[in-house]
Protein backbone atom coordinates (compact mmCIF):
# COMPACT_ATOMS: atom_id res chain seq x y z
CA UNK A 1 0.00 0.00 0.00
CA UNK A 2 1.35 3.59 -1.08
CA UNK A 3 -0.23 6.83 -0.18
CA UNK A 4 -1.77 8.65 -2.94
CA UNK A 5 -0.41 6.83 -5.63
CA UNK A 6 -0.11 7.83 -8.91
CA UNK A 7 -3.18 10.25 -10.45
CA UNK A 8 -5.83 7.34 -10.48
CA UNK A 9 -9.14 7.49 -12.93
CA UNK A 10 -12.41 6.30 -11.98
CA UNK A 11 -12.81 6.21 -15.90
CA UNK A 12 -10.71 3.80 -16.67
CA UNK A 13 -10.87 0.66 -14.54
CA UNK A 14 -8.63 -1.99 -14.85
CA UNK A 15 -9.49 -5.55 -15.67
CA UNK A 16 -9.39 -6.31 -11.28
CA UNK A 17 -11.56 -3.45 -11.02
CA UNK A 18 -14.20 -4.64 -13.13
CA UNK A 19 -13.90 -8.40 -11.96
CA UNK A 20 -14.18 -6.78 -8.56
CA UNK A 21 -17.37 -4.47 -9.27
CA UNK A 22 -18.78 -7.79 -11.06
CA UNK A 23 -18.38 -10.12 -7.97
CA UNK A 24 -19.38 -7.23 -5.66
CA UNK A 25 -22.81 -6.86 -7.53
CA UNK A 26 -23.53 -11.20 -7.54
CA UNK A 27 -22.65 -10.88 -3.53
CA UNK A 28 -24.67 -8.11 -2.80
CA UNK A 29 -27.63 -10.27 -5.12
CA UNK A 30 -27.25 -13.39 -3.39
CA UNK A 31 -27.55 -11.55 0.18
CA UNK A 32 -30.74 -10.13 -1.02
CA UNK A 33 -32.01 -13.19 -1.95
CA UNK A 34 -30.70 -14.68 1.48
CA UNK A 35 -32.72 -12.45 3.48
CA UNK A 36 -35.84 -12.26 1.46
CA UNK A 37 -36.29 -15.90 0.07
CA UNK A 38 -39.22 -18.28 1.63
CA UNK A 39 -37.60 -21.34 1.46
CA UNK A 40 -34.98 -21.89 4.72
CA UNK A 41 -32.38 -23.71 3.73
CA UNK A 42 -32.27 -22.18 0.14
CA UNK A 43 -31.22 -18.97 2.21
CA UNK A 44 -28.83 -20.69 4.08
CA UNK A 45 -27.02 -21.81 0.50
CA UNK A 46 -27.18 -18.18 -0.89
CA UNK A 47 -25.51 -16.92 1.96
CA UNK A 48 -23.04 -20.09 1.10
CA UNK A 49 -22.44 -17.70 -1.93
CA UNK A 50 -22.74 -14.16 -0.24
CA UNK A 51 -19.46 -15.04 1.92
CA UNK A 52 -17.76 -16.59 -0.54
CA UNK A 53 -18.01 -14.18 -3.30
CA UNK A 54 -16.89 -11.58 -0.19
CA UNK A 55 -13.64 -14.36 -0.22
CA UNK A 56 -13.49 -13.94 -3.54
CA UNK A 57 -13.43 -9.82 -3.18
CA UNK A 58 -10.43 -10.18 -0.42
CA UNK A 59 -8.35 -12.44 -3.25
CA UNK A 60 -8.88 -9.63 -5.94
CA UNK A 61 -7.76 -7.21 -2.73
CA UNK A 62 -4.99 -9.66 -2.67
CA UNK A 63 -6.13 -10.20 1.02
CA UNK A 64 -4.84 -14.00 0.46
CA UNK A 65 -5.03 -14.95 3.91
CA UNK A 66 -8.16 -13.45 4.99
CA UNK A 67 -9.79 -14.46 1.83
CA UNK A 68 -9.37 -18.24 3.23
CA UNK A 69 -10.09 -17.80 6.73
CA UNK A 70 -12.93 -16.51 5.70
CA UNK A 71 -13.89 -19.39 3.86
CA UNK A 72 -12.40 -21.82 6.53
CA UNK A 73 -14.54 -20.09 9.14
CA UNK A 74 -17.86 -18.84 8.00
CA UNK A 75 -18.79 -21.57 4.56
CA UNK A 76 -17.16 -24.00 6.42
CA UNK A 77 -18.19 -23.68 9.74
CA UNK A 78 -20.44 -21.40 10.52
CA UNK A 79 -22.37 -22.22 7.33
CA UNK A 80 -22.61 -25.84 8.39
CA UNK A 81 -23.86 -25.14 11.85
CA UNK A 82 -26.51 -23.34 10.42
CA UNK A 83 -27.45 -26.17 7.99
CA UNK A 84 -27.12 -28.58 10.49
CA UNK A 85 -29.62 -26.52 13.02
CA UNK A 86 -31.85 -26.01 10.05
CA UNK A 87 -31.90 -30.07 9.64
CA UNK A 88 -32.65 -30.67 13.25
CA UNK A 89 -35.81 -28.55 13.13
CA UNK A 90 -36.93 -30.69 9.39
CA UNK A 91 -36.78 -27.77 7.41
CA UNK A 92 -39.38 -28.36 4.70
CA UNK A 93 -38.66 -28.51 0.95
CA UNK A 94 -40.20 -25.61 -0.91
CA UNK A 95 -41.54 -22.68 0.64
CA UNK A 96 -42.17 -21.95 4.21
CA UNK A 97 -45.05 -19.76 4.69
CA UNK A 98 -44.03 -18.39 8.17
CA UNK A 99 -40.65 -17.42 6.90
CA UNK A 100 -41.34 -13.68 7.35
CA UNK A 101 -40.91 -11.05 10.07
CA UNK A 102 -43.20 -8.56 10.97
CA UNK A 103 -40.18 -6.56 11.88
CA UNK A 104 -39.04 -6.22 8.07
CA UNK A 105 -38.99 -2.93 7.87
CA UNK A 106 -36.89 -2.54 10.98
CA UNK A 107 -34.28 -4.77 9.70
CA UNK A 108 -34.07 -3.05 6.77
CA UNK A 109 -33.57 0.26 8.51
CA UNK A 110 -31.01 -0.70 11.36
CA UNK A 111 -29.30 -2.68 7.83
CA UNK A 112 -29.35 0.31 5.95
CA UNK A 113 -28.04 2.21 9.13
CA UNK A 114 -25.23 -0.13 9.48
CA UNK A 115 -24.04 -0.46 6.01
CA UNK A 116 -23.97 3.25 5.84
CA UNK A 117 -22.07 3.81 9.25
CA UNK A 118 -19.66 1.02 7.76
CA UNK A 119 -19.22 2.60 4.27
CA UNK A 120 -18.89 6.02 5.75
CA UNK A 121 -15.81 4.96 8.54
CA UNK A 122 -14.08 2.71 6.16
CA UNK A 123 -14.54 5.36 2.94
CA UNK A 124 -13.49 8.21 5.66
CA UNK A 125 -10.59 6.10 7.09
CA UNK A 126 -8.85 5.05 3.45
CA UNK A 127 -9.59 7.96 1.36
CA UNK A 128 -6.29 8.59 0.34
CA UNK A 129 -4.73 4.91 0.46
CA UNK A 130 -4.30 2.70 -2.65
CA UNK A 131 -2.94 -0.85 -3.02
CA UNK A 132 -0.79 -1.43 -5.82
CA UNK A 133 -2.64 -4.44 -7.37
CA UNK A 134 0.29 -5.21 -9.75
CA UNK A 135 3.16 -5.20 -7.56
CA UNK A 136 3.89 -7.81 -4.44
CA UNK A 137 0.76 -9.53 -2.60
CA UNK A 138 0.40 -6.36 0.06
CA UNK A 139 -1.76 -9.15 2.41
CA UNK A 140 0.02 -12.21 2.56
CA UNK A 141 -0.01 -14.46 6.08
CA UNK A 142 3.37 -12.29 7.12
CA UNK A 143 2.05 -9.22 6.74
CA UNK A 144 -1.15 -9.95 8.39
CA UNK A 145 0.63 -11.36 11.06
CA UNK A 146 3.06 -8.79 11.42
CA UNK A 147 0.32 -6.17 11.78
CA UNK A 148 -2.45 -8.03 13.72
CA UNK A 149 0.53 -8.82 16.74
CA UNK A 150 2.11 -5.86 16.14
CA UNK A 151 0.37 -2.94 16.34
CA UNK A 152 -3.31 -4.69 16.81
CA UNK A 153 -2.32 -7.20 19.94
CA UNK A 154 -4.53 -5.05 22.22
CA UNK A 155 -7.75 -5.81 20.80
CA UNK A 156 -6.84 -9.36 19.25
CA UNK A 157 -6.14 -10.60 23.07
CA UNK A 158 -9.15 -8.65 24.27
CA UNK A 159 -11.41 -10.37 21.54
CA UNK A 160 -9.68 -13.51 22.62
CA UNK A 161 -11.24 -13.00 26.54
CA UNK A 162 -14.58 -12.01 24.75
CA UNK A 163 -14.87 -15.59 23.00
CA UNK A 164 -13.87 -17.49 25.91
CA UNK A 165 -16.38 -15.61 28.45
CA UNK A 166 -18.89 -17.19 25.57
CA UNK A 167 -17.74 -20.22 25.71
CA UNK A 168 -17.85 -20.24 29.46
CA UNK A 169 -21.08 -18.83 29.38
CA UNK A 170 -22.49 -21.57 26.34
CA UNK A 171 -21.11 -24.81 28.72
CA UNK A 172 -22.67 -22.66 31.70
CA UNK A 173 -26.18 -22.48 30.12
CA UNK A 174 -25.79 -26.30 28.56
CA UNK A 175 -25.50 -27.94 31.82
CA UNK A 176 -27.82 -26.08 33.94
CA UNK A 177 -30.62 -27.04 31.26
CA UNK A 178 -29.79 -30.55 31.25
CA UNK A 179 -30.04 -30.39 35.50
CA UNK A 180 -33.47 -29.20 34.76
CA UNK A 181 -34.69 -31.98 32.52
CA UNK A 182 -32.91 -34.52 34.62
CA UNK A 183 -34.97 -32.69 37.83
CA UNK A 184 -38.50 -32.83 36.02
CA UNK A 185 -40.29 -35.61 36.70
CA UNK A 186 -40.69 -38.04 33.59
CA UNK A 187 -38.02 -36.26 31.87
CA UNK A 188 -36.96 -37.99 28.74
CA UNK A 189 -33.18 -38.94 28.68
CA UNK A 190 -30.60 -38.64 25.64
CA UNK A 191 -31.02 -34.62 25.35
CA UNK A 192 -28.05 -33.62 24.12
CA UNK B 1 1.90 -17.26 -25.04
CA UNK B 2 4.55 -19.51 -22.83
CA UNK B 3 3.16 -18.28 -19.44
CA UNK B 4 -0.69 -19.91 -20.97
CA UNK B 5 1.03 -22.86 -22.38
CA UNK B 6 2.67 -23.54 -18.81
CA UNK B 7 -0.64 -23.02 -16.99
CA UNK B 8 -2.48 -24.77 -19.40
CA UNK B 9 -0.07 -27.95 -18.85
CA UNK B 10 -0.31 -27.63 -14.86
CA UNK B 11 -3.68 -27.34 -15.15
CA UNK B 12 -3.72 -30.64 -17.41
CA UNK B 13 -1.38 -32.64 -15.18
CA UNK B 14 -3.87 -32.02 -12.26
CA UNK B 15 -6.62 -32.64 -13.94
CA UNK B 16 -5.24 -36.41 -14.96
CA UNK B 17 -4.30 -37.00 -11.37
CA UNK B 18 -7.35 -35.90 -10.19
CA UNK B 19 -9.06 -38.79 -12.55
CA UNK B 20 -6.41 -41.46 -12.32
CA UNK B 21 -5.65 -41.44 -8.44
CA UNK B 22 -8.97 -41.92 -7.19
CA UNK B 23 -9.58 -44.67 -9.56
CA UNK B 24 -5.70 -46.79 -8.48
CA UNK B 25 -7.00 -46.31 -5.38
CA UNK B 26 -10.23 -47.23 -5.51
CA UNK B 27 -9.31 -50.40 -7.28
CA UNK B 28 -6.77 -51.18 -5.01
CA UNK B 29 -9.62 -51.23 -2.56
CA UNK B 30 -11.05 -53.56 -3.78
CA UNK B 31 -8.25 -56.65 -4.54
CA UNK B 32 -6.69 -55.36 -0.89
CA UNK B 33 -9.81 -55.97 0.72
CA UNK B 34 -10.42 -58.94 -1.26
CA UNK B 35 -7.44 -60.70 -0.22
CA UNK B 36 -7.84 -59.55 3.54
CA UNK B 37 -10.73 -61.02 3.23
CA UNK B 38 -8.88 -64.35 2.22
CA UNK B 39 -10.90 -63.96 -1.00
CA UNK B 40 -10.37 -63.28 -5.10
CA UNK B 41 -12.22 -59.73 -5.48
CA UNK B 42 -13.18 -59.53 -9.23
CA UNK B 43 -10.68 -61.49 -11.52
CA UNK B 44 -11.95 -61.71 -14.91
CA UNK B 45 -12.60 -58.10 -16.37
CA UNK B 46 -9.34 -57.22 -18.29
CA UNK B 47 -7.70 -60.23 -17.64
CA UNK B 48 -4.87 -59.23 -15.77
CA UNK B 49 -6.12 -59.61 -12.16
CA UNK B 50 -9.63 -57.79 -13.12
CA UNK B 51 -8.12 -54.60 -14.02
CA UNK B 52 -10.85 -53.58 -15.79
CA UNK B 53 -13.38 -53.96 -13.47
CA UNK B 54 -13.46 -50.15 -12.91
CA UNK B 55 -14.12 -48.98 -16.00
CA UNK B 56 -16.92 -52.10 -16.29
CA UNK B 57 -18.10 -50.34 -13.02
CA UNK B 58 -18.13 -46.97 -14.78
CA UNK B 59 -19.68 -48.20 -17.78
CA UNK B 60 -22.63 -49.33 -15.82
CA UNK B 61 -22.87 -45.83 -13.40
CA UNK B 62 -22.91 -44.07 -16.91
CA UNK B 63 -26.00 -46.18 -18.56
CA UNK B 64 -28.36 -46.14 -15.93
CA UNK B 65 -30.92 -43.87 -15.30
CA UNK B 66 -30.41 -40.41 -13.49
CA UNK B 67 -33.63 -41.01 -10.79
CA UNK B 68 -34.63 -37.28 -9.34
CA UNK B 69 -37.33 -38.41 -6.56
CA UNK B 70 -40.73 -36.01 -7.03
CA UNK B 71 -40.52 -34.33 -3.58
CA UNK B 72 -36.68 -33.62 -4.08
CA UNK B 73 -35.62 -30.15 -4.26
CA UNK B 74 -34.50 -30.73 -7.93
CA UNK B 75 -31.60 -27.83 -8.11
CA UNK B 76 -30.38 -28.56 -4.86
CA UNK B 77 -30.24 -32.42 -5.21
CA UNK B 78 -28.27 -31.94 -8.77
CA UNK B 79 -26.02 -29.33 -7.82
CA UNK B 80 -25.15 -31.35 -4.66
CA UNK B 81 -22.55 -33.93 -6.50
CA UNK B 82 -20.56 -31.48 -7.93
CA UNK B 83 -20.08 -29.23 -4.64
CA UNK B 84 -18.59 -32.74 -2.83
CA UNK B 85 -16.52 -33.13 -5.88
CA UNK B 86 -15.04 -29.99 -6.58
CA UNK B 87 -12.80 -29.07 -3.58
CA UNK B 88 -10.73 -32.32 -3.60
CA UNK B 89 -9.93 -30.81 -7.38
CA UNK B 90 -9.05 -27.67 -6.64
CA UNK B 91 -7.02 -28.72 -3.01
CA UNK B 92 -4.91 -31.05 -5.62
CA UNK B 93 -3.92 -27.96 -7.08
CA UNK B 94 -1.38 -27.01 -4.35
CA UNK B 95 0.00 -29.97 -2.94
CA UNK B 96 3.66 -30.63 -4.02
CA UNK B 97 5.56 -33.41 -5.06
CA UNK B 98 8.77 -32.46 -5.19
CA UNK B 99 11.07 -29.77 -4.57
CA UNK B 100 10.88 -27.78 -8.13
CA UNK B 101 8.82 -25.04 -9.29
CA UNK B 102 7.21 -27.87 -11.75
CA UNK B 103 6.03 -30.14 -9.02
CA UNK B 104 3.20 -28.71 -8.04
CA UNK B 105 0.05 -26.96 -9.94
CA UNK B 106 0.20 -23.47 -8.18
CA UNK B 107 2.31 -22.05 -5.03
CA UNK B 108 -0.07 -20.71 -2.65
CA UNK B 109 1.33 -18.02 0.21
CA UNK B 110 -1.39 -19.56 2.94
CA UNK B 111 -1.62 -22.95 1.31
CA UNK B 112 -2.15 -24.76 4.77
CA UNK B 113 -5.79 -22.73 5.32
CA UNK B 114 -6.61 -22.88 1.18
CA UNK B 115 -6.30 -26.80 1.43
CA UNK B 116 -8.64 -26.96 5.16
CA UNK B 117 -11.10 -24.05 3.96
CA UNK B 118 -11.58 -26.01 0.72
CA UNK B 119 -11.74 -29.06 2.21
CA UNK B 120 -14.40 -28.16 4.32
CA UNK B 121 -16.68 -26.60 1.90
CA UNK B 122 -16.95 -30.50 -0.01
CA UNK B 123 -18.66 -31.31 3.18
CA UNK B 124 -21.65 -28.86 2.10
CA UNK B 125 -22.29 -31.31 -0.68
CA UNK B 126 -23.28 -33.82 1.62
CA UNK B 127 -25.47 -31.56 3.60
CA UNK B 128 -26.88 -30.75 0.60
CA UNK B 129 -27.73 -34.06 -0.40
CA UNK B 130 -29.05 -34.90 2.65
CA UNK B 131 -31.48 -32.47 3.01
CA UNK B 132 -32.57 -31.73 -1.12
CA UNK B 133 -33.65 -36.08 -1.07
CA UNK B 134 -36.86 -35.44 0.51
CA UNK B 135 -36.00 -38.62 2.64
CA UNK B 136 -36.02 -39.28 6.10
CA UNK B 137 -32.74 -42.25 6.23
CA UNK B 138 -30.77 -38.98 3.75
CA UNK B 139 -31.44 -36.56 6.64
CA UNK B 140 -30.59 -38.21 9.50
CA UNK B 141 -27.12 -38.88 7.39
CA UNK B 142 -26.56 -35.57 6.52
CA UNK B 143 -27.10 -34.68 10.16
CA UNK B 144 -24.75 -36.85 11.39
CA UNK B 145 -22.62 -35.79 8.84
CA UNK B 146 -22.83 -32.15 9.92
CA UNK B 147 -22.14 -33.31 13.88
CA UNK B 148 -18.65 -35.01 12.70
CA UNK B 149 -17.17 -32.52 10.53
CA UNK B 150 -18.12 -30.21 13.16
CA UNK B 151 -16.20 -32.35 15.86
CA UNK B 152 -12.89 -33.19 13.72
CA UNK B 153 -12.75 -29.94 11.85
CA UNK B 154 -11.05 -28.48 15.56
CA UNK B 155 -8.23 -31.33 15.59
CA UNK B 156 -7.70 -31.19 12.32
CA UNK B 157 -6.96 -27.12 12.36
CA UNK B 158 -5.04 -27.58 15.69
CA UNK B 159 -2.83 -30.68 13.80
CA UNK B 160 -1.71 -28.63 11.05
CA UNK B 161 -1.16 -25.06 12.71
CA UNK B 162 1.11 -27.43 15.05
CA UNK B 163 2.92 -27.65 11.42
CA UNK B 164 2.89 -24.50 10.74
CA UNK B 165 3.96 -23.47 13.67
CA UNK B 166 7.55 -25.52 13.54
CA UNK B 167 7.56 -24.50 9.78
CA UNK B 168 7.08 -20.64 10.40
CA UNK B 169 5.12 -20.79 7.20
CA UNK B 170 2.06 -21.71 6.21
CA UNK B 171 3.12 -22.18 2.59
CA UNK B 172 3.07 -26.23 2.09
CA UNK B 173 6.09 -25.79 -0.18
CA UNK B 174 7.90 -23.34 2.47
CA UNK B 175 6.97 -25.98 5.13
CA UNK B 176 8.55 -29.07 2.88
CA UNK B 177 11.85 -26.77 2.45
CA UNK B 178 12.14 -26.40 6.43
CA UNK B 179 11.20 -29.99 7.30
CA UNK B 180 14.42 -31.99 8.71
CA UNK B 181 13.97 -35.53 9.56
CA UNK B 182 13.72 -35.19 13.81
CA UNK B 183 10.06 -33.40 13.42
CA UNK B 184 8.95 -36.92 12.35
CA UNK B 185 8.86 -37.61 16.05
CA UNK B 186 8.25 -34.48 17.13
CA UNK B 187 5.16 -33.80 15.22
CA UNK B 188 4.10 -37.47 15.65
CA UNK B 189 0.81 -36.94 17.97
CA UNK B 190 -0.01 -34.39 15.97
CA UNK B 191 0.37 -36.15 12.31
CA UNK B 192 -2.03 -39.08 13.88
CA UNK B 193 -4.61 -37.06 15.29
CA UNK B 194 -4.26 -35.38 11.12
CA UNK B 195 -4.44 -38.50 9.92
CA UNK B 196 -7.27 -39.93 12.07
CA UNK B 197 -9.50 -36.74 12.13
CA UNK B 198 -9.36 -36.28 8.34
CA UNK B 199 -10.53 -40.28 8.16
CA UNK B 200 -13.85 -39.08 10.05
CA UNK B 201 -14.04 -36.16 7.26
CA UNK B 202 -13.89 -38.52 4.92
CA UNK B 203 -16.61 -41.13 6.52
CA UNK B 204 -14.49 -43.55 5.65
CA UNK B 205 -14.69 -46.53 7.94
CA UNK B 206 -14.44 -46.85 11.25
CA UNK B 207 -16.02 -43.44 11.02
CA UNK B 208 -18.76 -43.83 8.55
CA UNK B 209 -21.43 -43.47 10.92
CA UNK B 210 -23.06 -40.93 8.35
CA UNK B 211 -23.57 -43.44 5.63
CA UNK B 212 -24.16 -46.77 8.06
CA UNK B 213 -25.95 -49.21 5.70
CA UNK B 214 -27.22 -51.36 8.55
CA UNK B 215 -29.33 -48.29 10.11
CA UNK B 216 -29.61 -45.56 7.28
CA UNK B 217 -29.06 -47.37 4.19
CA UNK B 218 -26.42 -44.97 2.49
CA UNK B 219 -26.93 -41.86 4.35
CA UNK B 220 -27.23 -38.76 2.55
CA UNK B 221 -26.79 -40.73 -0.72
CA UNK B 222 -29.66 -43.26 -0.37
CA UNK B 223 -31.48 -41.81 -3.12
CA UNK B 224 -29.08 -41.00 -5.99
CA UNK B 225 -27.98 -43.29 -8.67
CA UNK B 226 -26.17 -43.04 -11.69
CA UNK B 227 -23.29 -40.64 -12.52
CA UNK B 228 -24.18 -38.60 -9.72
CA UNK B 229 -24.04 -41.45 -7.21
CA UNK B 230 -20.47 -42.12 -8.98
CA UNK B 231 -19.75 -38.64 -8.50
CA UNK B 232 -19.88 -38.72 -5.00
CA UNK B 233 -17.91 -42.10 -4.65
CA UNK B 234 -15.20 -40.72 -6.72
CA UNK B 235 -14.75 -38.00 -4.51
CA UNK B 236 -14.70 -40.04 -1.56
CA UNK B 237 -11.78 -41.52 -3.05
CA UNK B 238 -10.58 -38.08 -4.20
CA UNK B 239 -10.72 -37.59 -0.58
CA UNK B 240 -8.72 -40.13 0.57
CA UNK B 241 -6.07 -38.83 -2.29
CA UNK B 242 -5.68 -35.24 -0.94
CA UNK B 243 -5.83 -36.57 2.80
CA UNK B 244 -2.81 -38.81 2.34
CA UNK B 245 -1.08 -36.60 0.07
CA UNK B 246 -1.42 -33.63 2.72
CA UNK B 247 -0.68 -36.08 5.68
CA UNK B 248 2.76 -36.79 3.80
CA UNK B 249 3.43 -33.04 2.95
CA UNK B 250 2.58 -31.58 6.60
CA UNK B 251 3.99 -34.22 8.14
CA UNK B 252 6.29 -37.18 6.86
CA UNK B 253 8.51 -34.56 4.80
CA UNK B 254 6.39 -35.06 1.44
CA UNK B 255 9.62 -35.68 -0.76
CA UNK B 256 12.67 -36.02 1.42
CA UNK B 257 13.96 -39.56 1.94
CA UNK B 258 17.16 -40.87 2.81
CA UNK B 259 18.46 -40.32 -1.11
CA UNK B 260 17.04 -39.26 -3.80
CA UNK B 261 15.60 -36.08 -3.07
CA UNK B 262 16.65 -33.70 -5.44
CA UNK B 263 15.74 -35.77 -8.70
CA UNK B 264 13.62 -38.26 -7.39
CA UNK B 265 11.83 -36.52 -4.77
CA UNK B 266 8.41 -37.00 -6.42
CA UNK B 267 8.79 -40.64 -6.07
CA UNK B 268 9.62 -40.54 -1.95
CA UNK B 269 5.75 -38.31 -2.47
CA UNK B 270 4.05 -40.86 -4.58
CA UNK B 271 5.30 -43.97 -2.38
CA UNK B 272 4.64 -42.22 1.17
CA UNK B 273 1.03 -41.45 -0.13
CA UNK B 274 0.31 -44.72 -1.54
CA UNK B 275 1.75 -46.38 1.82
CA UNK B 276 -0.79 -43.81 3.75
CA UNK B 277 -3.75 -44.52 1.08
CA UNK B 278 -2.98 -48.67 1.54
CA UNK B 279 -3.30 -47.53 6.02
CA UNK B 280 -6.54 -46.44 5.02
CA UNK B 281 -7.76 -49.24 3.12
CA UNK B 282 -6.67 -51.17 5.69
CA UNK B 283 -8.70 -49.64 8.32
CA UNK B 284 -11.80 -49.95 6.77
CA UNK B 285 -11.30 -53.90 6.69
CA UNK B 286 -10.04 -53.81 10.51
CA UNK B 287 -11.82 -51.86 12.60
CA UNK B 288 -16.35 -52.24 12.97
CA UNK B 289 -18.11 -48.52 12.85
CA UNK B 290 -17.63 -46.58 15.75
CA UNK B 291 -21.02 -45.68 16.82
CA UNK B 292 -22.68 -41.99 17.54
CA UNK B 293 -21.74 -41.34 20.54
CA UNK B 294 -18.39 -42.62 20.68
CA UNK B 295 -17.44 -40.65 17.59
CA UNK B 296 -18.48 -37.50 19.20
CA UNK B 297 -16.39 -38.92 22.19
CA UNK B 298 -12.77 -39.93 20.38
CA UNK B 299 -12.92 -36.33 18.76
CA UNK B 300 -13.75 -33.96 21.71
CA UNK B 301 -12.35 -36.09 24.59
CA UNK B 302 -9.29 -37.60 22.86
CA UNK B 303 -7.91 -35.78 20.11
CA UNK B 304 -8.43 -32.07 20.59
CA UNK B 305 -6.86 -32.53 23.85
CA UNK B 306 -3.39 -34.58 21.82
CA UNK B 307 -3.56 -31.64 19.46
CA UNK B 308 -3.42 -29.32 21.67
CA UNK B 309 -0.80 -30.87 23.91
CA UNK B 310 1.01 -31.16 20.45
CA UNK B 311 0.70 -27.57 19.85
CA UNK B 312 2.03 -27.09 23.08
CA UNK B 313 5.05 -29.29 22.69
CA UNK B 314 5.72 -27.52 19.64
CA UNK B 315 5.65 -24.10 21.10
CA UNK B 316 7.98 -25.30 23.74
CA UNK B 317 10.71 -26.97 21.45
CA UNK B 318 10.43 -24.25 18.80
CA UNK B 319 11.27 -21.49 21.91
CA UNK B 320 14.06 -23.38 23.01
CA UNK B 321 15.92 -23.71 20.05
CA UNK B 322 15.63 -20.25 18.51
Amino acid sequence: MNLAAAPHGFLSPTGVEIAFLLVGLVTFGAALVTVTTRQLVHAALWLVVALGGLAVEYLLLTAEFIAWVQVLVYVGAVVVLLLFGLMLTKAPIGRSPDADSGNRWVALTVAAAAAGALVWVVVDAFRTTWIDLDGPPAGTTRVTGESLFRNWVLPFEALSVLLLAALVGAIVLSRKAKADTAGAPGAKEGAR
Amino acid sequence: MNDVLDVALRLLAVFVVFLTFPLIVGQTEHKVMAHMQGRLGPMYAGGFHGWAQLIADGVKFAQKEDVVPADADRRVFQLAPAVALLPYLLVLLVIPIGPGEGAVGQVLDAGVFFVLAVMGVGVLGSLMAGWASANKYSLLGGLRTAAQLLAYELPMLLAAASVAMAAGTVSLPGILHAFHWWWLPWQIVGAVVFFVAGLAELQRPPFDMPVADSEIIFGAYTEYTGLRFALFLLAEYAGIVVLCGLTTVLFLGGWHGPWGADGLGWLWTLLKTAVLAFVVIWLRVTYPRLREDQLQKLSWTLLVPLSLAQIALTGIVKVVIS
